[in-house]
Parts: structure tokens; C-alpha cells; sequence
């Protein structure tokens, strides 16, 4: 073989090596959740912010909210994703995870076989929670009902289905730093926590590129719906002119300022979040306020 | 002459499409306007209930008998057959209605009961009028939520 020849090898070999490196699963350090203890009554708010059950619950019509057999379909350009069964059923469920195993879930998108979960997931938002409110909401999911229905399996084309590429996606768009930042107050970040980190409102309000990572140069400014036409609104940006008293209320009670009824997917994120201290609401309307300033 | 009788074919088509049209365009424009009457309603209501205004008993009562009275306005002619999003642009009617027309109606009838329970309340003070409000509120979201398209 010519020095030439030799060195592409080498070079290709070093490519190969890198990519395998940067697309392996890595979960948090096993330190973290050794450390914590949940308490379930804690864990039922973070269990509300984070809208599990807004994808997790079953799909009829008056499916209890807090039986998470899975089902819900998300129809994205990569294929259609199911929603997994995340009861405590030990077959069919999480019943048999560990704490660790369940962080690793949220918190990294990374399974308890090492492989990678897809963003559908949003676990891209939940990998800026505190580790405590992920451990006080595994210990919240214990104490919901078991249910043994089998998840379904997604249904995507090649190279999608192939779940180590995604350590690719991740390695672009994992990104654990606030989006909003400067000089926030108290209120601002209360609110950006439980809005970047938790009820991940980006995932829907914000555009994505090509490749479905989200557009943070156009925050929450409205986003084609994904599962069908019509678009998201934009919450940030010169169209939106709602104040916070009308972002906080329609939070609480589903009422735009105009006397419309909220609809589509907001409708369950609304019933959700319409569980949380006034307070609380009162910050996110903080931030979207201030997230529309930058 | 058969390139004429095609032309000639696709002018019938649209002869006759177009009164349809516009037939189906007044159906939209009612129901949209019933739903406008809703909205103006809820403003009284739900501006009481979220403490936007100030409850007053006679002007509560009378937006929840005006909700109650709305929501039994026949609905037979309001909804005709291809009047949804992928066929007219002005409507958010998603076609999934026509689908489910049962499930769709089952939807109308819990606002309806939710504004009798409503109407039966209104007067009776603030405390009473907001979670009967909130249920209002929530069989709107419901139908919402699935049978309408987003912005
Ligand atoms: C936007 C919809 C959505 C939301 C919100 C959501 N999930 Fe999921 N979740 C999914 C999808 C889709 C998958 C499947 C991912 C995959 O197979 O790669 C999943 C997978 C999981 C898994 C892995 C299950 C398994 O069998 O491997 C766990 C655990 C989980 N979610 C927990 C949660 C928790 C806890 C929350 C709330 C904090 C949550 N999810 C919120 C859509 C969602
Ligand atoms: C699962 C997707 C999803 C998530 C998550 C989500 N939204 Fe929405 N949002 C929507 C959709 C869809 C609409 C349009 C609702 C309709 O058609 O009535 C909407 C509407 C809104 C509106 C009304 C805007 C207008 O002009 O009518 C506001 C305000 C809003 N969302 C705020 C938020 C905030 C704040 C969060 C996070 C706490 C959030 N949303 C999370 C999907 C979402
Ligand atoms: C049974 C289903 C259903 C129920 C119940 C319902 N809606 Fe609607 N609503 C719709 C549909 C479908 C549309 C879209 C109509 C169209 O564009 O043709 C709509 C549209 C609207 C609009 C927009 C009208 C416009 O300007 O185009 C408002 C406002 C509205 N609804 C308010 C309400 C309120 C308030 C309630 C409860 C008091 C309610 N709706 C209950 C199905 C429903």
C-alpha cells in the first residue's frame, strides 16, 4: 500500500472511531442518582409541568390520565412514532426499572438496553431539570395504576430506524444550556425552568430544521403543525401582544383574551398545567413575556 | 371535438359546483358566527370567572340564558356534507367530523348540558358561577381539541 493509501485508511479508521465514539449512549454519572431519594407527593407537580401524561395517557376519549398504557401517534417526516406503555406494569410498563435507569430515560434519552430513544421523546427539555424533581417523579409514577398493554412498535424508513444514528442528532442538538439567559428575575426564572426544562412549550411553538432539531434563533415564534395543517401560534415575536395576566389565564382555564376556547394539542397541555399553583403559571407568563424580548 | 366536449364538460362542472359553493359558504359563515355568539357570551362569563370583571348576578345570568338558548339552535344545516378544512379554505372544520359525526354530536350535547347546569347556577354568586364556568369551558375544549384545526 502507497503512503497515500495508508493514510486515507488511517484517516477513514479514525472517522469510523470518532463517529462510533460520538453516537455511543451515555447516560447520567451512576453518582447522581444514588445520592437522591423521590418523594411521590413532590413528584406529582413535576409529573403535571412535564405533560407525561399528554402522550403517555390512552388515546379514547375518556382515557384516565393517570393510566399511562401509551398509544398516542405522532406522524413526523421520519415516520410515525407510538407512545410507549409507561405504567408500572412490570412486563409491559416500567414496573421493573430502576431510578437510575428511569434518569437515564428522561434525563438522556438513553434506554436501560444502552440504546438511544428518539426526540419525539422530549427528553432534550427534561435534560435541564433538576435531577431531584426527576427522581421525586419516578417515585410519583410508582403509585399510578399498572396497565399490561404492549407498547406498539414505531413505524420509520431506513436509516431512521436505526437507533444508534440518533447519537448524531444528539451530539448536534443535545444542548443543556438555558436558551433564554441575561439578567432574569426571580419570577423570569422560576418560569424558564418550568418552561424550557418541564412543559417544553419550544417542542411545539418553535420551527425546526431540516433535520428536526429546534430553531433556537426563532425561540417560540410559531412552528407548522406537525400532524396536519394549520400552524402553531407564535408566543414570542411582534404578533403575539398578549399580556401575562392573559398567558397566566389562559393556562388556567383554557380562555384566550379574545373568549375563545384553546383546542388541538394545547387543549391537554392546558389541562395539565391548569393543575399548577396560580404562582406558578404567573412565571411561565413572566418568561414567555421575557422570551419574546430577545 | 373532443377537446371541446371536455371543456364543455369541465364548465358544467363548474356551473354546477359553484351555487354549491356558495351555499356552503353561508353554512360556514352561520356556524362560525354561531360559535362568534359564544365567545361574546363567555366574555361575560368567563371575564367574572377570571376575574377580569366584577361579578354582577344579572348580567351573569342573562349570558348564561343567552349560552343556554344558543346551544339549542338546530344544527342540521350548519354542518352540510364537504364543508371541511381540505375543501374550504375559511373553515377549521377538520373532516375527522364527518367521520365520527355520532361521537362529534355527543360532543355538542355535553355543551348543551353544561349550559343548562350552568344557567341553573349563574345567579348565585361568584363561587358558584366559576366551576360551572370551568365546565363550560370544557366540553368547548373537548370538541376543540379534535374536530378543529389549529390556526
Ligand atoms: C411529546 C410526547 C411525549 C411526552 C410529553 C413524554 N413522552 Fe415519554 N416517550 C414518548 C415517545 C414517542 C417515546 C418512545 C421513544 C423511543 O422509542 O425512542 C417515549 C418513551 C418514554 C420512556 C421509555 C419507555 C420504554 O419502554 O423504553 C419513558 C420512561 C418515558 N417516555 C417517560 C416519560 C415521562 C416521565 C414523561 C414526562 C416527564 C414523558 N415521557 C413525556 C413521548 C413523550
Ligand atoms: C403539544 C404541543 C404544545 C405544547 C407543549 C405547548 N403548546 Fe401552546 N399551543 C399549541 C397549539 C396547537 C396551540 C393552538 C391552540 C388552538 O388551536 O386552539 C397553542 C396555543 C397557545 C397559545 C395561544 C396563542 C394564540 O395566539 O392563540 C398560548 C399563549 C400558548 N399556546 C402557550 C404555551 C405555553 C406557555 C406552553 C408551555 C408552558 C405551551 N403553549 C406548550 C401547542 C402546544
Ligand atoms: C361539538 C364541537 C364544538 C363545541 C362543543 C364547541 N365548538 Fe367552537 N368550534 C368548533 C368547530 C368545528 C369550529 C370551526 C368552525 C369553522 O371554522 O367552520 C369552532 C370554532 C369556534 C370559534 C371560532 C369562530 C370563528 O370566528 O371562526 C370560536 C370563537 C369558538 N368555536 C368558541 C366556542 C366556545 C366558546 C364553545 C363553548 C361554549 C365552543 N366553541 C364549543 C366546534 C365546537
Amino acid at each position: 500500500m502507497n503512503r497515500i493509501g495508508a493514510l486515507l485508511l488511517g484517516l477513514g479508521t479514525a472517522a469510523v472511531a470518532v463517529g462510533w465514539y460520538i453516537t455511543q449512549p451515555v447516560g447520567l454519572p451512576e453518582t447522581v442518582s444514588e445520592r437522591l431519594t423521590g418523594d411521590a407527593l413532590a413528584g406529582e407537580r413535576i409529573f403535571l409541568a412535564g405533560g407525561c401524561a399528554s402522550c403517555h395517557m390512552g388515546t379514547e376519549d375518556d382515557a384516565d390520565p393517570k393510566l399511562l398504557r401509551g398509544g398516542a401517534e405522532f406522524v413526523t417526516q421520519f415516520g410515525t412514532f407510538y407512545a410507549p406503555n409507561i405504567s408500572p406494569d412490570p412486563e409491559h410498563g416500567i414496573g421493573g426499572w430502576t431510578q437510575a435507569q428511569f434518569m437515564d430515560a428522561v434525563m438522556r434519552g438513553v434506554s436501560p438496553e444502552g440504546q438511544h430513544y428518539y426526540p419525539a421523546f422530549p427528553y432534550t427539555s427534561y435534560a435541564k431539570a433538576d435531577p431531584q424533581d426527576i427522581a421525586d417523579l419516578y417515585a410519583y409514577m410508582q403509585t399510578l395504576p399498572a396497565d399490561a398493554t404492549p407498547s406498539r412498535a414505531h413505524d420509520l424508513g431506513f436509516p431512521f430506524n436505526i437507533r444508534r444514528s440518533l447519537g448524531v442528532w444528539k451530539a448536534l442538538y443535545m444542548d443543556r444550556d438555558w436558551v433564554v439567559t441575561g439578567d432574569l428575575t426571580a419570577q423570569e426564572s422560576e418560569g424558564r425552568y418550568l418552561a424550557e426544562a418541564l412543559a417544553h412549550c419550544a417542542e411545539c411553538h418553535t420551527p425546526r430544521d431540516a433535520l428536526g432539531g429546534l430553531d433556537t434563533g426563532a425561540w417560540l415564534t410559531g412552528a407548522p403543525n406537525p400532524s396536519g395543517s394549520g400552524r402553531i401560534p407564535a408566543i414570542a415575536g411582534d404578533e403575539f401582544t398578549w399580556t401575562a395576566f392573559d398567558i397566566s389565564a389562559y393556562l388556567e382555564t383554557g380562555f384566550t383574551p379574545s373568549f375563545d376556547v384553546a383546542g388541538g394539542s394545547m387543549a391537554k397541555v392546558i389541562a395539565n398545567l391548569g393543575q399548577l399553583e396560580k404562582s406558578e403559571l404567573d412565571a411561565i407568563a413572566a418568561y414567555i413575556l421575557r422570551a419574546g424580548q430577545r | 371535438m373532443a377537446f371541446f366536449k371536455v371543456i364543455s364538460g369541465a364548465a358544467l362542472a363548474v356551473a354546477l359546483a359553484a351555487p354549491a359553493l356558495a351555499q356552503d359558504m353561508n353554512a360556514v359563515q352561520a356556524r362560525q358566527g354561531q360559535f362568534k355568539l359564544y365567545g361574546h357570551n363567555l366574555a361575560v362569563l368567563g371575564g367574572m370567572a377570571q376575574g377580569r370583571m366584577d361579578y354582577d348576578a344579572e348580567m351573569a345570568q342573562t349570558a348564561a340564558d343567552n349560552m343556554f338558548h344558543l346551544t339549542r339552535h338546530d344544527q342540521s344545516r350548519l354542518w352540510p356534507e364537504g364543508t371541511d378544512s381540505s375543501a374550504i379554505m375559511e373553515t377549521r372544520a377538520k373532516a375527522e367530523i364527518w367521520e365520527n359525526l355520532d361521537d362529534f354530536t355527543a360532543k355538542f350535547v355535553a355543551l348543551q348540558e353544561a349550559t343548562a347546569a350552568l344557567q341553573g347556577v349563574a345567579g348565585n354568586g361568584l363561587d358558584a358561577l366559576r366551576p360551572a364556568v370551568g365546565a363550560m369551558g370544557a366540553t368547548c375544549g373537548a370538541c376543540h381539541e379534535v374536530y378543529r384545526e389549529e390556526s
